[in-house]
């Protein structure tokens, strides 16, 4: 209801726009008359055609914004002997400027030809014509084309257009393409040119910066400073952005790994255990999603929002079951032999992503996103996609709830006795073998809430795993063994490392400077940046 | 010291292994030279160079061996110092192409002409040179085995870190070799040789001499370590596998000790890649995948780790299975390895050749209590 209203409301005030802009428009152009620009369009020649392009797009005539697009489709038609200018239609052939259905159309009509000016006059002129267009994301747009090609001749438009403009953002990008316009006209003032160049510093953006560092030598040295000025202010403040976007996709890109990471600081940072199939607990996790929103789109489409929701508890029981079972099964048989433990569990996952191969296929499958995580939103230069801060969210909250179970729960209480003091514990009356399940399955469980998240964002491929265990290893050893806080901190400092060297180095060299800083660091502090103190160092 | 190995090194298993070994280093290459085809006995090339390659591993499984089953140095970037040795020689390889590449550039290899560059870099230099580029073969994985070794070591970073670590630098050097400006060849790697020392890399001499080669090497190799691990130097190894504190206690610089096997074995490691790239006519950043590592030291575990013998005897035996699992049932392949790691683990810690010589014990000392109350005359 209150969405009609506005929206009737603002139709109202657009059209009153219109029609207070249209008798300025029509000074502006002083004469409608488009019939010079249509006798240039017979002559077949590339500048004429180009010379006509501009003065339609000057004329404020009704239909040159018809007869510019037919143009750009190739739908123009023209004879040269008789004069006659006619648009192709669905309907026939009509005549150019009147729009009248040609009753006799002459034979010999050919398609108006373009090249490449044609092509740049014609987008000038279709930005110049649009800026007029109901639709405001139109007009927006239509700006940017102004902005970037300078065309003197929207000016005029501009000038019309801009004092009815009621859009905030529509009217901003008006005065940028204005600017844009007037700082490199040769017969402004000094004066306004500089204005110019202060209102293109607010726009502060890379097209802001090549504008007004693009201006020719033989402009007055004022304006030139101005420019210079204002495009070094702007990159300033880019750069500032710039560091603020590294940081937040470094937040980002942390808590993807802390996730990947956090089971494994269970199993292996708390338990000793080294498993190289957590990773495909990871994956178990994903394909889980993916059989849950394959499920939710047979049976009750109406679900698919809440399809994560119901993913997670599902992944998380999946991949524990599937830990506890290793654990009972193999692992318990290794206590004590870590690298048979690693050889083991590298055979498993081996395993596991042969089987998950043969069930599922060896091609990505695809997971959807609920329509509260699809899409991006704007602060500033930053654009963030809602998943990705979801993910940073979820990766916290995993993260807290993790740390609640071990400090809060009796469970967590046991998990901690055991290992700490096996022997104790035991005479305590605590089943350490019952202990030592759980904790593996709590392990590879959030493991598996982990793959609900990265599904998300990466492919849900039986490789999915692999790509991510050498990472979670990296995350747990850098940020130290028993330590869920130095396994935050570890993630997180890498991620924002990460991000940041990428624009120096590149993505590849960044990673493999990252993979080498690890290697030297763990020469410096085998133990991680939170090592556990204490004489059970040696072990 | 020859002597005493001679003594004590070249006990029974490593003498039956060496005789088998240089047999088959004479006879399988006779086998398919001078037997006509239709003979039975006559080895086809495929499988002479199928054959071949096993060969190489075994190099690098005793290679893996000398320091996981003796030092207990878990290295899962071994297959880092076996692709090292690789690119060494598959650059000489490139070099020998000259101008019978696809753009006929008698200096540039084809990839550096198609990715504009305009002279070699300088780490090219020289490697037309066959002394130079074996030369390299040993000493670029030598080096940075000496290195890695020489911080991690001194560190005391052991058991798993150390894994984890080692494989974490065959990962950064995969990202590495993938980079185009490298120049290495980037994704594809170096390819399409011609000649080796002069002779065609494809003619069946060649391969015939290959295999040859390779067996030698595993032949060397295998006295080798078997005169390390059975001098003193080997008993100190030991020592720090079993007890390293204890043995850092007793005086032993244990980092240095370390040290010393890891280069040998990297050295080793990067000849086996060498001799392995022209059989299989391609060396690409693959090689450096982690789980090729892993690969390797499950050979190790399957054939019994600490044997050296067993080292040979699982390399062959697991890729003679992959060979022919894939040709038979694909996608079981993976199973099976994966089971092969598990089971072993589980139930055969000391592989086909430890639970052998157990066995084998265990009949010797079994027959003489049933030998004794054997009536005397």
């Amino acid at each position: 209801m209150n969405a009609t209203v506005r929206r009737l409301a603002r139709s109202a005030l657009l059209l009153l726009a219109l029609l207070a802009a249209l008798p300025v428009l029509a000074t502006v152009a002083r004469a409608q008359d488009i019939s010079g620009a249509l006798a240039k369009l017979t002559t077949d020649s590339y500048a004429d055609t180009g010379e006509a392009i501009a003065a339609l797009a000057t004329s404020g005539h009704p239909r040159a914004a018809v007869i510019v697009q037919a143009i750009q489709d190739g739908r123009l038609e023209f004879d040269e002997a008789s004069k006659t200018v006619a648009l192709r239609t669905a309907a026939g052939l009509v005549d150019a400027a009147e729009g009248k259905t040609l009753a006799s159309p002459p034979a010999g009509l050919t398609p108006v030809r373009v090249n490449n000016r044609v092509r740049s006059a014609l987008s000038a002129a279709m930005g110049a014509l649009t800026l007029m267009s109901p639709d405001p994301l139109k007009r927006r747009e239509a700006a940017e084309a102004v902005f970037k090609s300078r065309d003197q001749g929207a000016l005029a438009t501009l000038e019309a257009a801009l004092p009815k403009e009621g859009d905030a953002r529509v009217r901003s990008a008006f005065e940028a393409a204005r600017a844009a316009i007037v700082l490199y006209k040769t017969d402004a003032t000094e004066d306004a040119r500089v204005a110019a160049s202060d209102i293109l510093k607010a726009r502060a953006d890379q097209d802001a910066v090549a504008t007004l560092r693009g201006l020719p030598s033989d402009t007055p040295k004022r304006v030139r400073d101005a420019a210079e000025g204002a495009a070094k202010s702007i990159e300033t403040s880019l750069a500032l952005w710039a560091s603020v976007q590294n940081a937040v996709y470094g937040v980002s890109l942390g808590s993807v790994l802390l996730l990947a990471a956090i089971g494994l600081a269970i199993t292996f940072g708390v338990m000793g255990i080294i498993n190289m199939a957590h990773g495909e607990m990871v994956m178990l996790g994903a394909y889980t999603t993916f059989v849950v929103q394959e499920v939710i789109r047979a049976h009750a489409p109406g679900l698919f929002d809440w399809s994560l929701a119901i993913a997670i508890p599902l992944a998380f029981l999946v991949s524990g079951a599937v830990g506890v079972a290793i654990e009972r099964g193999i692992i318990r048989f290794l206590y004590g032999r870590p690298l048979e433990t690693l050889l083991a569990t590298w055979g498993l996952s081996l395993i596991l992503q042969q089987t998950v191969r043969s069930i599922f296929g060896a091609n990505n499958r695809e997971v959807g996103a609920p329509s509260w995580m699809s899409g991006s939103f704007e602060i500033g230069n930053l654009t963030m996609t809602w998943g990705r801060l979801w993910i940073v969210v979820f990766a916290l909250a995993v993260f807290v709830g993790l740390i609640l179970i071990l400090k809060k729960t009796p469970a967590g209480l046991q998990m901690r006795a055991v290992t700490q003091n096996r022997a104790m514990a035991s005479a305590m009356g605590i089943r350490t073998p019952f202990v030592d399940a759980l904790t593996f399955g709590l392990g590879c469980g959030i493991a598996g809430i982990a793959g609900v998240a990265l599904s998300q964002i990466d492919n849900v491929s039986p490789n999915l795993g692999q790509s991510y265990i050498i990472d979670s290893f990296m995350v747990v050893v850098f940020g130290g063994v028993g330590n869920l806080w130095g396994t935050l901190v570890g993630a997180l400092t890498l991620g924002v490392v990460n991000k940041f060297l990428e624009p120096i180095a590149g993505a590849v060299l960044g990673k493999i400077l990252v993979l080498v800083f690890i290697i030297l660091f763990i020469q410096k502090r085998p133990r991680g940046l939170f090592a556990l103190k204490g004489r059970a160092v040696e072990s | 010291m020859i002597r005493h190995f001679l003594a004590k090194g070249l006990d029974t298993r490593v003498v039956i292994a060496l005789i088998a070994i240089l047999a088959s280093a004479v006879l399988v290459p006779l086998a398919n030279l001078a037997l006509p085809e239709s003979h039975p006995l006559h080895v086809p090339t495929y499988l002479l160079t199928l054959w071949g390659k096993y060969a190489t591993y075994a190099a690098l499984a005793l290679a893996l061996d000398l320091v996981w089953g003796y030092c207990g140095i878990l290295s899962l970037g071994h297959g880092a110092f076996f692709a090292l040795g690789g690119y060494a020689m598959g650059m000489y390889l490139m070099r020998q192409i000259g101008t019978r590449g696809v753009y006929g550039n008698p200096i540039l290899p084809d990839f550096m002409v198609f990715l504009n560059w305009k002279e070699l870099p300088w780490y090219w230099e020289g490697f037309d040179h066959f002394a130079f580029a074996m030369l390299m073969v040993v000493l670029v994985p030598g080096i940075l085995a000496f290195v890695f070794g020489w911080f991690a070591f001194r560190s005391r970073v052991t058991g798993v870190y150390l894994s984890i670590i080692t494989q974490a630098l065959t990962y950064a050097l995969l990202l590495a070799f993938f980079r185009n400006d490298m120049g290495f060849g980037g994704n594809n790697g170096l390819t399409d040789f011609k000649d080796i020392v002069g002779f065609n890399v494809q003619a069946q001499g060649t391969r015939a001499s290959l295999f040859a080669l390779s067996c030698l090497l595993v032949a060397a190799g295998l006295v080798l370590t078997a005169a390390i691990v059975n001098s003193k130097l080997g008993k100190v190894l030991i020592a720090i596998r079993d007890a390293e504190s204890r043995t850092r206690f007793i005086g032993y610089r244990v980092a240095t000790y370390k040290t010393f096997v890891f280069t040998v074995s990297a050295m080793l490691a990067g000849l086996a890649g060498a001799l392995y790239v022209p059989q299989v006519g391609i060396i690409n950043p693959s090689e450096f995948s982690p789980g090729n590592s892993i690969e390797a030291v499950i050979w190790v575990a399957v054939g019994g780790r600490g044997t050296l013998v067993g080292a040979i005897v699982g390399a062959v035996a697991v890729n003679w299975g992959k060979t022919w699992f894939t040709g038979v049932l694909p996608s079981f392949w993976l199973f099976a390895l994966g089971g092969l790691f598990v089971l072993v683990t589980l139930f055969l810690p000391k592989g086909i050749v430890g639970t052998w010589s157990e066995w084998r014990a265990k009949r010797r000392a079994a027959p003489p209590a049933d030998a004794t109350p054997a009536p005397a005359e």
